[in-house]
């Protein structure tokens, strides 16, 4: 068999962050009790009406934009039309004929490379409400029903499961560096549908096509895309490969399997027509210009602008931008005038290791760039040693005071020589047996008399001054 | 007996105490429950309907029914369909709500042909509603039970709903005013939708005095509706004077020349006289009247663009009557099942052809073929009429090709001869224009009406050149009694 290559296409829906849901003024948030966050358009009573929430057409021309894609010149919604128990109006309201977005593209990082991922486009819609099975009955919880979602749809342009999942991390990231969602997996705020096939390395047509359905987690997407590709192939191999067919198949976490749903044949024919309640309006360039200003650099130029402009490590750089708000304090410490690398190297260990120890925003920490500005200021000029940095760092995030405040008499660096000089002649006529085992030649004491003068000034001699004095004390 | 009396008079005798708010509302429970057992016109009869107080309001104080199709608090609402037979709102309708603002009292809830898709009044779950002239024929539909029972003089007005001529229709084979404003003019939320493009909220009374009133007061920008508009400019009560010198109207030559019709019954011979003799009178008023050629085939698609559009927005519309979180539930163990036994078993055979069509015209492999064409269709009849708009100030046609019909001519189709007169008052739905019908005649003893029909925004000229019409006919605030 000739060595094949995997075809491979995502839909990804994402919940967005809004007040109210995109078509109802019922609170669009998270909540574990059911059936609280309802207006009655969500729950299709006779006679409601959507009312577009404008912000969630913001946020959604937003990522549109961040995506390179082009914005149509009119917003409207279409209808899709099914019948299904979690969909009370028997329609949702979506984007079909005018998304807005249509042919994006954007590069993300595969294993350090650069690789261009084609958008087909990104919709704006409303979710379903969600449905819970148990042994001989179904909830529905009305929660949900209505909650924005943009789905993103790119071309089958993908490779592997790498490639996949490197992708919806990417995007997961520009999402909440824009701040449109929080983009969380876990409350099931990013569902994918996985697209999958597989051809000959040389061939010309793409192989016959196999949907994943609702593949809720990265993990879930890598697993399903390898079993499908594994799947596909073997049946390849064996001569088989007709018995693909075009169909729908879910995964299954339990199997580790994708299960099949429907053939082709079965496929829904949803209707599609313009929404008539929503009219049509004109999305202006003006309008358009304003919400570009609110798009924020991205993840992944930011990584590049420090790795070339910074000298930072591809390491510390991938760190600092995993979220906006890290990489917003590291580019204020710069713009501060800390020293790029200081900065990194304050932010990736102690202030990240910090603000994960008690699971709180860098936003919130008290040491602000400014602080921190000071703090290594008081390093750089000699006043303070690193250690004392260390530890006056978490003197101030305990206590919340100013950096100058743990710089008094008491806890400043010894810098004055002939102050060092005096403490060191008092250790040295008190230690006689020491110096004489040193000018013997065991020479590691030297690390002892060091320790000495630590211990006397409780760590506050300057240990660069401290050793020059006892080199010139105990050699001469 | 007060309430076969025009808004203002009532407002008068209610402010100088001559009766009261309490009197009135027994009055209208009162010939609620004759009405209903003569022509069996409502669905509920709020016998617990409380008087209000009466202010400087025209509306406080007096009774008003509204179509059972607009959602009300805690008042049964079923859109005269099975599918809703136990179906209790949470919130009322704007319009609806508008008027209780007022101070009007809602005294009854009005049949229809099922969720208004019908045209006889026949349809609705309670049975057919019988017309207050003839109990031998139909009020039309889809707003039927108002027609009757405004007619009947059970109340002043009654609210309506017009996706196709739902409330214009029944008004003229009732012998009263029915009046659609422009698409927008009056919020829909709480109108259970047909076709939300074609979907209008207006009011029958029993003279386009009352008819402005009731939807000044009912009017505005609302936020649940996002094709609502503000009209705070437009003052249609005030607009009535008489004045309609210089205007200019229009009728289409094609659709009222009785050369048209060689096979014209006697019937149809008279009512395009007595339409003859209204155009005199407009004439005799200072008012411009000229025949328009319009071309044939636009004039012919008209059914067939209503049908489809309609049908299609019909089916998805009504996707959200499953059972399950409102009206009767299927029984089944299984959830798509249950759907289907209540879907099933609650709609009329009506109802589930138009579903069928609808559906059928949605397909993918179908949409262009019907859908997109019938809305280029609909495109190119709004563009001729606004065409027209530029020059002429409305549309004048008479209403159906006489009288009210007789229940055993009824089988809801169409004949072929008449078929796009019987039909045209669509025009007035695919634009969103205001259109009203007045009385203007009787023939055998049962009145005929006229309607005028004019640009979008254009409300108050409408009215008033209909206003003006009326004045010089003696049909203004006629009650029903049974010639037959």
């Amino acid at each position: 068999m000739k060595k094949q290559i995997a075809v491979i296409g995502l839909e990804m829906h994402c919940e967005l962050k809004s007040n109210s849901k995109v078509f109802s003024s019922a609170r669009n948030a998270y909540n574990e009790t059911p059936n609280v966050n309802i207006a009655p358009v969500d729950m299709a009573f006779p006679g409601t009406l959507p009312v577009v929430n404008k912000k969630c057409v913001a946020d959604a021309l937003k990522m549109s934009m961040a995506l390179n894609c082009t914005q149509p010149e009119y917003m409207y919604f279409d209808r899709k039309n099914y019948y299904y128990p979690d969909l009370p109006k028997g329609y949702q309201i979506t984007q079909m004929a005018a998304p807005v977005g249509i042919n994006g593209k954007i590069e993300i990082e595969v294993n350090e490379k650069l690789v261009p991922v084609y958008i087909h486009d990104i919709h704006l819609e409303e979710d379903a409400a969600s449905l819970d099975h148990y042994f001989d009955t179904s909830t529905i919880d009305y929660n949900r029903a209505g909650v924005p979602l943009l789905e993103l749809v790119t071309e089958p342009c993908l490779h592997s499961a790498e490639e996949a999942v490197a992708f919806l991390e990417h995007m997961r990231d520009v999402y909440k560096y824009c701040d449109v969602s929080e983009a969380d997996t876990k409350k099931g705020q990013i569902r994918c549908d996985v697209n999958i096939s597989i051809m000959d390395e040389d061939a010309k047509e793409f192989g016959t096509r196999v949907e994943v359905k609702n593949v809720n987690s990265f993990g879930g997407v890598y697993d399903a895309i390898n079993y499908e590709i594994k799947r596909q192939s073997e049946l390849k191999e064996q001569g088989r490969y007709a018995e693909v067919e075009q169909e729908t198949r879910r995964w299954d976490e339990e199997t580790m399997a994708t299960i099949h749903m429907r053939s082709k044949v079965d496929a829904i024919d949803y209707k599609y027509f313009v929404e008539p309640n929503i009219p049509k309006y004109k999305i202006t360039k003006e309008w358009l210009e304003e919400l570009k200003q609110e798009i924020p650099r991205l993840h992944l130029e930011r990584k590049y602008d420090y790795i070339n402009n910074y000298g930072l490590s591809n390491y510390d750089a991938t760190i600092l931008v995993k979220e906006r708000e890290v990489a917003d304090y590291f580019e204020e410490c710069v713009k501060l005038g800390i020293t790029p690398k200081i900065a990194a190297n304050w932010i990736t260990t102690q202030i990240l290791g910090y603000t994960n120890k008690y699971n709180i925003t860098i936003k919130k920490i008290f040491l602000t760039p400014k602080r921190l500005k000071d703090l290594t200021d008081l390093i750089n000029d000699g006043t303070i040693s690193s250690k004392q940095a260390k530890d006056i760092f978490f003197k101030v995030l305990e206590e919340e005071k100013e950096i100058k405040e743990y710089v008094s008499s008491d806890n400043a660096q010894i810098n004055n020589k002939e102050e060092l000089m005096n403490i060191i002649d008092t250790i040295i006529s008190n230690s006689p047996g020491q110096v004489e085992q040193y000018r013997a030649g065991k020479t590691n004491l030297f690390d002892y008399f060091v320790g000495q003068v630590m211990k006397n000034t409780k760590g506050k001699a300057n240990p660069v001054l401290t050793k020059e004095i006892l080199n010139q004390k105990l050699n001469n | 007996m007060y309430l076969d009396k025009s808004i203002k008079e009532l407002h008068g005798l209610l402010k100088k105490k001559e009766v009261t708010s309490e009197t009135l509302v027994k009055e209208a429970l009162a010939k609620s429950h004759d009405v209903e057992e003569k022509y069996n016109a409502f669905v509920t009869i709020l016998d617990d309907a409380k008087p209000t107080e009466v202010t400087e309001e025209l509306l406080s104080g007096i009774p008003f029914g509204v179509k059972d199709n607009y959602s009300t608090k805690d008042v049964l609402s079923t859109g005269s369909s099975n599918t809703l037979n136990n179906y209790v709102p949470f919130y009322t309708a704007t319009v609806v709500q508008n008027l209780f603002n007022k101070g009007a009292i809602m005294v009854n809830k009005t049949a229809l042909d099922e969720f208004g898709m019908g045209g006889t009044g026949t349809t609705c779950h309670t049975g057919p509603v019988l017309n207050p002239w003839s109990k031998k024929r139909m009020c039309a539909g889809s707003s039927a039970g108002s027609a009757c029972a405004v007619a009947s003089g059970v109340v002043p007005y009654a609210l309506g709903s017009d996706t196709g001529d739902s409330i214009r229709k029944p008004a003229a084979f009732c012998g009263i005013v029915g009046y659609k404003p422009t698409y927008g003019m009056l919020s829909r939320y709480g109108l259970f939708p047909f076709a939300s493009s074609l979907d209008h909220c207006g009011v029958l009374t029993r003279s386009v005095e009352d008819a402005a009133i009731v939807v000044d007061a009912m009017k505005g920008k609302d936020i649940h509706d996002m094709t609502s508009w503000d009209s705070s400019n437009i003052h249609l009560e005030k607009a009535l004077t008489g004045d309609v010198k210089g205007k200019k109207l229009f009728y289409i030559k094609e659709l009222v020349d009785l050369e048209n019709y060689p096979h014209a019954e006697k019937e149809l011979k008279e009512h395009l006289a007595n339409f003859q003799k209204t155009i005199e009178l407009a004439k005799s008023l200072g008012i411009e009247v000229e025949g328009v050629s319009i071309e044939r085939n636009l004039l012919n698609a008209l059914p067939a663009v209503y049908v489809i559009l309609s049908c299609a927005e019909a089916t998805s519309n009504m996707s959200n009557l499953t059972g399950i979180i409102f009206g009767p539930r299927g029984k089944s163990d299984k959830i798509m099942e249950m759907m289907m036994e209540h879907r099933t078993k609650g709609f009329s055979p009506l109802i589930k052809r138009r579903f069928v069509i609808g559906s059928y015209i949605l397909q993918k492999e179908n949409q262009e073929r019907y859908f997109k064409n019938a809305q280029r269709v609909r495109r190119l009849i709004v563009d001729e009429m606004k065409k027209l708009f530029a020059t002429y100030d409305g549309l004048i046609l008479p209403v159906s090709s006489g009288p009210a019909k007789y229940f055993d001519q009824n089988d809801d189709t169409i004949d072929e001869n008449t078929s796009i007169l019987e039909e045209h008052l669509q025009i007035g739905n695919f634009g969103g224009f205001p259109s009203i019908t007045i009385p203007n005649g009787f023939i055998n003893n049962l009145p005929v009406g006229v309607n005028i029909t004019g640009n979008c925004y254009n409300d108050e000229m409408v009215l008033n050149i209909a206003y003006a019409l009326e004045s010089h006919m003696d049909y203004k605030g006629q009650i029903a009694r049974e010639v037959e």
